[in-house]
């Protein structure tokens, strides 16, 4: 073994590839979508092209110095690393850049940084820790709260730079809170009340509140081993009812015009594609006109007019649905779904339980991006501002995520060395 | 199962965003349409509108150019408004409604402000163009007319409407089309073949470059210049024979189906549909409800025909073997046949053969002929079809297949029209109850281009070209084959020799209805005819002057032109139609009018008087 081998140690080569495909197609549709006919030269730095470029060199660099760093550092610093993410987002109030709104930047020279695309990795790694310590057990509502306050402490700085859509990502811990013996209570009520909502918004409260009560009767007549308690279970279904007819109430009082915009286009009630719906419509359209195979590199008409407002960053699968195809799309899509499930397979096979937590962590994150992000772009949900991982332009983005990845790159690695 | 939720979340997600993309991208094909109008960018290269020619290769219908002003309203720098209006001889009040308009439909687009100004309105802006930033020329291409008559059958341009554009995927909104005459007619040939070119754009409709570099574009075709049948000699003085009269002249050349003049007054000049007052001038036009001159009364108008169409009904007499040539028929002063009122005649010799019949043009005679006509078979019904048949030989009762784009079909009444207007079998009806059809006063009617083609019918001795007004198209060496095949009537050639000689008569005899409309040096068979007619104003039916209508063909042996005149509440057949059609044919056989009493008396008079009557709210006399 050799000096270097030894101190990188092995890792997981599927990894490494899926990564470089990622990498290597999103660049390839941030050149087109940010293409311009005029350009004088490629090696200019008025070409967002160029720049991502030179962001995925800087990254690959990243990459060799976390395979350096030893294993144990992650561990041993990440109580540190968090409080130097947390410390990064206050920071921002009286430092930071505003840029389209939103004040998530330092300027550092000619680069912007967006620590919320590090706090992310920072937040795995301490939920990592706390779980994998000895002494914790999820299972009991105090250590849940504690677990739930790594979590939130972030997002609740995030959401007032404002920018809740990174904000929003942080729900992505559930995955590894959930594998690691969260009850499954949490689950079925989260889940219950994204139903309720958006079945309420759709068909009104009476129906919804209807629905659950022959639900309700339906479970409760069934064949069960044990008697269950009447008041509870009615108790539930009253409150689903209630919050059934508060939903109105919260969606007219609580959220802002421009998210009821976005709930109104995804669920097809409102059909603007003008103002409001312009992003969603122009992205449709856009993907729709790929056909199956793509209109083809750099021939996209909706691409190259740059008709998808955000075509280079949350919008750039619309490049390459457009200049893909269904076929091309299909791909990227299989590529993040082999990513997501190999580093979930990776995760179980961890014997340390730090690795399979942040393991854990990295798909969930992953996974929130991934859906979510393309969910907005092909007119599934409500328009919601994040990138889609390796994809988008971004140079904090592409970092955030590189390290996100090689820091679990680099933990799977160690495993063979572990007892 | 903890350790499968992630895993199944993630397979989930993934077939439904598949499943999405196949929906968006394979199943559902909307898109690829709306991408087209959103990022590409279509220029069009409008090619020069065909020229029209006369029968004489007198150029009746050329170009010029015309210049809007456009302006894109975010480009708009402040600028003198006073002096813009001063320049285009506008109100600051217009410009500024204008503007506003252009802002209303799009701020990045172009619109018209000041549309299709003169050469010479032009020439004053030019220059200052560049003290307007924002606003530019964009230059078009306008008919040209060089003659102020032929509005009918020419027709006018005018920009595409969206009922044009969903029938016909060439135009789009913007496009000029021909509408009504020959413009609509042989609007393909005259338009050419615009040629595209297309852009790709961005999102703020800039151009970014041509689109596949340019594999999808073409050039354009030029228009097509076509050569009419008309002479425009003929037909300016046609119109100005017509002016302060209402009706129409057809004039053919009946050896060929060529129409010579094609008049309906009262007309207008084709410039009036040109340019910057075209819709003013338009509204005007359409909204003269009484004088009509956007309604076509040669194509368009149908009317009994009056005794021209006696001449009809000795040919059918003849060929059904019910007359002969020789046999005299009494006139008592009227044609008794057991109605309420016997059918009246005027006064004259009695009794009279076929060829004083028709110059005499004796009523009785031809109720005769058509009642022995009819009841030459067994039933009403089977007569009066046979009848029908012999008329529809002749181009009535439908539309004629000639090249205009409006038209009627006359009437040829049949057998069934009969029976459900008498109820038959419940009640019986005979060949007396349609006796007025013997003489053109019953249920027939026609077009006064439905009366030139049966003149031409009888001038050829039984047969017809369909009438046309295309001569030649340019680089073309054959009109539609429609226009050159013959149509053949159904009565045979040796019957038309008596009834040519009866028309002729008309002129020859002294007591024929025509004799004091003859041309020296030229045998003109003709026939009188006088209609009677009714309006109705606020629901009062009123019976009107008759029509006066008139029917000839010249010469005798081997005709050149084959006319037929019709002036509304003219009175008698020959005090209007008779003598417009005599200098008519006289102007067009030698090129002069010699009759210059009929020429003075028909331009000095005018019906304008009695056209007013039946709106003028008093009781009016008819007929004086």
């Amino acid at each position: 073994m050799s000096a270097a081998r030894r101190s990188v140690g092995s890792f997981d080569w599927v990894l490494m590839l899926l990564y470089l495909a990622l990498v290597g197609a999103g660049w390839l549709n941030i050149y087109s979508a940010s293409y311009n006919a005029d350009m004088v030269e490629f090696f200019s730095w008025d070409n967002l092209f160029f720049k991502q470029l030179v962001w995925i060199g800087l990254g690959i660099l990243l990459i060799v110095f976390i395979l350096f760093l030893d294993t144990k550092f992650f561990e041993r610093f990440s109580s540190i690393i968090y409080i130097v993410a947390l410390l990064s987002l206050i920071l921002l109030f009286p430092l930071g850049n505003t840029i389209s709104g939103a004040t998530s930047w330092y300027k550092i020279g000619p680069m912007s940084l967006q620590p919320s695309e590090f706090a992310k990795a920072a937040t795995a790694l301490a939920l990592a820790k706390y779980l994998s310590d000895i002494q914790t057990n999820i299972k009991s509502l105090r250590d849940q709260i504690r677990a739930f306050i790594i979590i939130a402490l972030p997002a609740l700085i995030i959401i007032p730079q404002p920018d809740p859509g990174s904000a929003l990502v942080y729900a992505a811990f559930f995955f590894p809170l959930y594998r690691e013996g969260l009850a499954a209570a949490y689950l079925i009520f989260a889940f219950s009340v994204v139903v309720l909502f958006v079945s309420t918004l759709l068909v009104g409260p009476l129906y919804v509140s209807l629905g659950v009560l022959i639900i309700a009767l339906f479970l409760f007549w069934r064949k069960h081993k044990k008697k269950p308690s009447k008041r509870l279970f009615f108790g539930i279904a009253v409150a689903c009812g209630l919050f059934a007819f508060s939903v109105n109430y919260i969606f007219e009082n609580v959220f802002e015009q421009r998210h009821r915009d976005r709930f109104n286009i995804v669920l097809g009630k409102e059909v603007d594609a003008k103002s409001i719906g312009y992003n969603t419509a122009q992205s449709e359209i856009a993907i729709g006109n790929g056909g199956w195979f793509g209109r083809g590199f750099l021939e996209g008409t909706q691409t190259q007019g740059k008709f998808v407002p955000e075509q280079d960053t949350d919008y750039i699968f619309s490049a390459v649905g457009e200049e893909w195809g269904f076929f091309g799309s299909t791909v990227v899509i299989f590529l993040f779904i082999a990513l997501i499930l190999r580093i979930i397979q990776l995760s179980e096979k961890q014997k340390n339980d730090f690795s399979r937590v942040y393991g854990y962590s990295v798909a969930g994150i992953l996974f929130v991006h991934f859906a979510v992000n393309i969910g907005m772009v092909i007119g599934l949900l409500p328009t919601v501002g994040i990138p889609l991982p390796f994809f988008s332009y971004g140079g904090s983005g592409l970092w955030g995520f590189t390290i996100l990845l090689f820091i679990f790159v680099k933990l799977d690695g160690n495993r063979v060395n572990e007892w | 199962m903890r350790k499968l939720l992630l895993l199944f979340i993630v397979l989930f997600t993934g077939m439904v965003f598949v499943g999405r993309l196949f929906y968006l991208q394979v199943y559902d094909t909307s898109a690829a349409i709306q991408s087209q109008n959103n990022a590409i960018k279509v220029e069009y290269d409008y090619p020069q509108r065909g020229h029209i020619y006369d029968r004489n290769n007198k150029l009746l219908v050329s170009n010029q150019p015309s210049y809007d002003l456009m302006a894109i309203p975010r480009e708009i720098k402040p600028f003198d408004t006073l002096e813009l209006c001063k320049l285009l001889n506008i109100e600051k009040k217009k410009l500024v409604k204008e503007l506003k308009r252009a802002r209303t439909f799009s701020p990045r687009l172009p619109s018209p402000i000041v549309p299709t100004m003169s050469k010479e309105e032009y020439a004053y802006l030019g220059e200052q163009m560049r003290k307007f930033e924002g606003f530019y020329i964009q230059k078009r291409s306008l008919r040209d007319y060089q003659i102020d008559f032929g509005a009918n059958f020419l027709g006018y341009i005018q920009e595409v409407n969206q009922g044009m554009i969903d029938n016909d995927p060439y135009y789009q909104s913007g496009d000029l089309i021909g509408r009504q005459g020959v413009e609509q007619q042989y609007e393909e040939l005259l338009r050419g073949v615009k040629g595209v070119k297309r852009f790709q754009k961005d999102r703020f409709n800039r151009e970014i470059g041509s689109f596949k570099n340019g594999a999808l574009d073409t050039l354009p075709v030029p228009g097509v210049d076509i050569q009419l049948t008309i002479d425009a000699t003929l037909q300016k003085y046609g119109e100005e024979l017509m002016v302060n009269k209402r009706g129409g002249i057809v004039a053919i050349d009946p050896r060929t189906g060529e129409i010579l003049a094609l008049v309906a007054a009262p007309n207008f000049d084709p410039a009036l549909l040109v340019g910057r007052e075209r819709s003013k001038n338009y509204t005007i036009l359409n909204q003269d409800t009484l004088a009509k001159p956007l309604f076509d009364r040669v194509l368009k108008g149908q009317y009994p025909p009056g005794s021209p169409f006696k001449a009809l009904t000795a040919l059918i007499g003849l060929q059904e073997g019910v007359i002969d040539t020789q046999e005299r028929i009494p006139c008592r002063g009227a044609y008794h046949y057991g109605g309420k009122k016997p059918l009246g005649c005027h006064n004259h010799t009695s009794p009279l053969a076929m060829v004083n019949g028709i110059a005499y043009s004796c009523n009785s005679y031809f109720a005769t002929v058509y009642r022995r006509t009819i009841d030459n078979y067994d039933t009403p019904q089977e007569g009066i079809e046979r009848w029908g048949n012999h008329l529809k030989s002749f181009g009535l009762g439908q539309y004629m297949g000639y090249d205009l784009p409006v038209g009627n079909k006359g009437l040829v009444p049949t057998k069934e029209m009969y029976n459900a207007s008498y109820e038959y079998p419940k009640y019986r009806w005979g060949t007396t109850a349609t006796i007025s059809n013997a003489i053109g006063q019953g249920d027939v009617l026609m077009t006064p281009m439905q009366m030139v083609n049966f003149t031409v019918a009888i001038a050829n001795k039984g047969w017809y070209y369909k009438p046309h007004i295309i001569k030649s198209v340019k680089g073309v060496d054959t009109i539609p084959s429609a226009y050159t095949e013959k149509q053949i009537t159904t009565i045979d050639p040796v019957h038309f020799g008596p009834v040519i000689e009866g028309m002729n008569e008309v002129y020859n005899n002294t007591h024929g209805t025509g004799y004091y409309l003859r041309v020296p040096g030229i045998e003109i068979c003709g026939k009188t005819g006088t209609a009677e007619n009714y309006t109705k104003v606020n629901g009062v039916r009123m019976k009107l002057t008759d029509h006066s209508t008139f029917v000839a063909f010249a010469p005798k042996e081997d005709p050149k032109i084959a006319i037929a005149v019709f002036v509304e509440n003219g009175y008698w057949g020959s005090r209007y139609g008779g003598k417009i059609a005599s200098v008519m044919i006289e102007k067009y056989l030698t090129g002069t009018v010699t009759r210059k009493d009929l020429e003075e008396w028909v331009l000095t008079h005018s019906l304008e008087d009695e056209y007013a009557k039946p709106y003028s709210g008093k009781p009016f006399l008819i007929n004086q």
